[in-house]
């Protein structure tokens, strides 16, 4: 298919529309109108539940989370990280293996410490079990995960291995999806040089139900999704 | 995919008698509806949150081709094409043409009603790729060669025996003694075998249940992260949405989110929600090298402005069908086509065309449970009634109902002949069947006598009586 056929599907479509509507191409007030509420990204109604003052969000984070089957253990500094991941590890039965984010947010946990872990950074492979990564923000009203991709945060990690364990910071927790589009918003200069190519919303571990509606965890993506929570 | 649309009576009847079928029906029970009614009960602003939804998609349609534009112009920015597309056949061939170029082999999907729209797969084999579906439930149909039931839950009248059958015939290279009882087994077998094709995949297609025009970017939703797995791992991502889904802005997209998990599944939010802008950007280490976005129309845009536009506000959750007394009975494979249920009797004939797919708009009880469900607030069955209009108009009923409809018309603008009529054929009916109290047959109600008796009447008419009341009352 050639450029120049694509492009006439593309003038009737839109002609299409505009004579289905009963108008021609649209008013330049039509325009701006559509371009101010893009500009403007006012917000629609907030739940209740998504207003809630900073530790009632977090509060509610964390049982929003335990519902959907995340685990949660909470961790004063990431000094602390190393030993609760080897403990989780081992609690599991799981090799002391571990797929780490290149993430210079993560680059201060002591993993020396632990020398029984053996810690790689980068992409996922196939035949990584556990990965480790941050998180851009937390939505409470749903125990959701927001993960934001780039060169130090590779995508695959949140997929391909069967354990995914978080690391989350407590002031990462926001209300609603709305506060967390506008802390996107603000690491990405209003979105002036584009969106991150993948922004993964995350609320508990794989699961399918296709198989005679009962739900089963690990699906296609991890089986074990494990939330340090950090921060007194 | 094929329709078989028309032979609806014939598909339901064979459906009402298939016991495997029937048995699935009754197991799956009211669970959806359940897990929707907790869900919207624990949001107290669920009603508004429709509301503002069916708002958004209103202004949306209303400016289709202002958001279409800037959301086309955000995704070329970010290193993204858009196709245009009027026809399914003009998708089909976009997007071999886009695995032709990638040199492609294996091609693995996502869950994407619009792929069965345009029956992609059949495609896409015949030109030498191999597709390969990768949500567990389109993987079932598709090794058991058949299209899907329900448009969230695929294979959901597949029963875990028969799941257990397919894998066994498919994954020949795995030992044949192996337990395949428990849907633990089966999951982790299909997890085992996908994950070799998603290494091998050299393109990945995925749906959209959302386009934002803020931002160029695509959404999906889904539980098991095999979309995930689909658009990161190849080379190229594929995304085909059609021309509809679009909402301006991240805000917009929140709400219709926080809408879409509770109708569909009764989760409060799915597992995974992705938001896909562009290709690979410099210093990414994993993600795909081409993004492109097929816009499939394929007969929407020409619902615009008809009375039929409100449909376009579906976000697909499958709610209607969940509630639906009549799928609930037949299941998905006797409405013949993509999609079933409720929206599907409104769809179908708006995309197959009305000679095709005249039944379905028939195939409803008017109980309104669809409609009362609809996150959207879409009024299917005042839809349902303009196709039987038209169907009326197009004189596409056989001629025996044709005629009874005219003679019914007849009397029903002469009210007076009307009730006379209706009076007495009410007493005859009621002295012939007064010794039994009912009728085991009756000439010209075939249809209902052959399942149940038809109660005899008890000599007056309901007209009779309310005059009567009102009457008592006045006085």
């Amino acid at each position: 298919m050639s450029d120049q056929s694509n492009g006439g599907a593309r003038n009737q479509i839109l002609s299409g529309i505009r004579t289905a509507l009963k108008r021609g191409t649209p008013a330049a007030a039509q325009r701006d109108a559509a371009a101010a509420r893009v500009r403007a990204h006012p917000r629609n109604l907030v739940p209740a539940r998504a207003q809630l003052d900073h530790d009632e969000q977090v509060a509610l984070f964390v049982r929003m989370a335990l519902e959907v089957s995340c685990t949660v253990e909470r961790v004063p500094d990431l000094a602390a990280i190393p030993q609760a991941v080897a403990e989780y590890l081992t609690g599991l039965n799981l090799p002391a293996e571990l797929r780490v984010a290149p993430d210079p947010e993560l680059s201060t946990i002591p993993w020396a410490e632990r020398p029984t872990l053996t810690v790689t950074t980068g992409r996922a492979r196939d035949a990584d079990a556990v990965s480790l990564t941050g998180a851009f923000a937390a939505v409470a009203e749903t125990g959701t995960l927001m993960l934001v991709s780039g060169g130090e945060r590779p995508t695959t990690l949140n997929f391909l291995p069967d354990t995914h364990i978080i690391v989350l910071k407590r002031d990462q927790v926001v209300g609603g999806y709305e506060d967390a589009w506008d802390r996107l918003r603000a690491a990405h200069a209003s979105f002036e040089g584009g969106v991150p190519r993948t922004v993964n919303l995350i609320t508990g571990p794989s699961r399918t139900g296709d198989i005679e509606q009962t739900i089963q965890l690990g699906a296609h993506g991890p089986r074990r999704l494990h939330i340090l929570l950090v921060g007194e | 995919m094929h329709s078989t649309a028309h032979s609806f009576p014939e598909n339901s009847r064979r459906a009402l008698e298939n016991e495997r079928l029937q048995y699935m029906l009754r197991k799956s029970g009211t669970g959806f509806q359940d897990k929707r009614r907790r869900a919207v009960e624990r949001l107290p602003e669920f009603e508004e949150l429709r509301d503002q939804g069916k708002a958004i998609k209103n202004h949306v349609l209303e400016t289709l081709d202002v958001y279409l534009e800037m959301f086309e112009a955000k995704v070329t920015e970010q290193g993204g094409r858009v196709h245009w597309c009027r026809t399914a056949a003009e998708a089909r061939d976009t997007i071999a043409e886009i695995c032709r170029k990638a040199g492609a082999k294996t091609v693995t999907k996502g869950k994407s009603m619009i792929a069965e729209e345009i029956a992609i797969n059949d495609h896409l084999e015949a030109a030498g790729f191999i597709p390969i579906e990768t949500d567990l439930g389109e993987y079932i149909i598709q090794l058991r060669k058949e299209p899907p039931s329900h448009i969230i839950a695929p294979a959901f009248h597949v029963s875990k025996e028969e799941v257990a059958d397919a894998f066994r015939a498919a994954h020949t290279e795995l030992p044949k003694d192996r337990p395949l009882g428990e849907p633990r087994e089966l999951i982790t077998e299909a997890r085992l075998m996908l994950r070799r094709r998603f290494q091998e995949a050299d393109v990945g297609i995925t749906g959209a249940n959302l386009l934002i025009a803020e931002t160029g970017s695509t959404v999906i939703v889904t539980n098991e992260g095999n979309g995930d797995l689909t658009q990161t791992l190849p080379k190229v991502h594929v995304v085909l949405a059609s021309i509809e889904k679009i909402v301006p802005n991240l805000e917009d997209a929140a709400t219709v989110l926080r809408l879409l998990a509770r109708s569909a599944t009764g989760q409060e939010f799915s597992s995974y929600t992705t938001f896909s802008t562009g290709p690979r950007r410099p210093g990414d280490v994993d993600g795909p090298e081409e993004f492109h976005v097929v816009l499939l129309d394929n007969g929407r845009s020409a619902l615009l402005g008809t009375e039929f536009q409100e449909v376009l506000r579906c976000i697909r959750c499958g709610a209607c069908m969940n509630h639906c007394p009549v799928y609930g009975a037949v299941g998905g494979h006797a409405y013949g086509w993509v999609y079933p249920g409720p929206i599907g009797s409104v769809l179908d004939p708006a995309l197959i065309g009305i000679e095709e797919a005249g039944h379905l708009p028939n195939a409803s009880t008017f109980c309104g449970r669809c409609e009362a469900v609809c996150p959207m607030r879409i009024p299917l069955p005042k839809m349902m009634r303009h196709w039987r209009e038209k169907e009326f108009e197009r004189k596409l009923q056989p001629p025996a109902m044709r005629r009874g409809l005219g003679v019914w018309a007849w009397f029903a603008r002469r009210p007076a002949l009307y009730h006379a009529a209706a009076k007495m054929a009410i007493r005859a009916l009621g002295r012939l069947g007064a010794s039994k109290g009912r009728f085991a047959s009756l000439p010209l109600a075939q249809g209902w006598t052959r399942f149940r008796d038809m109660p005899a009447p008890e000599g007056r008419t309901f007209q009779d009586l309310w005059a009567e009341r009102r009457g008592g009352r006045r006085g």
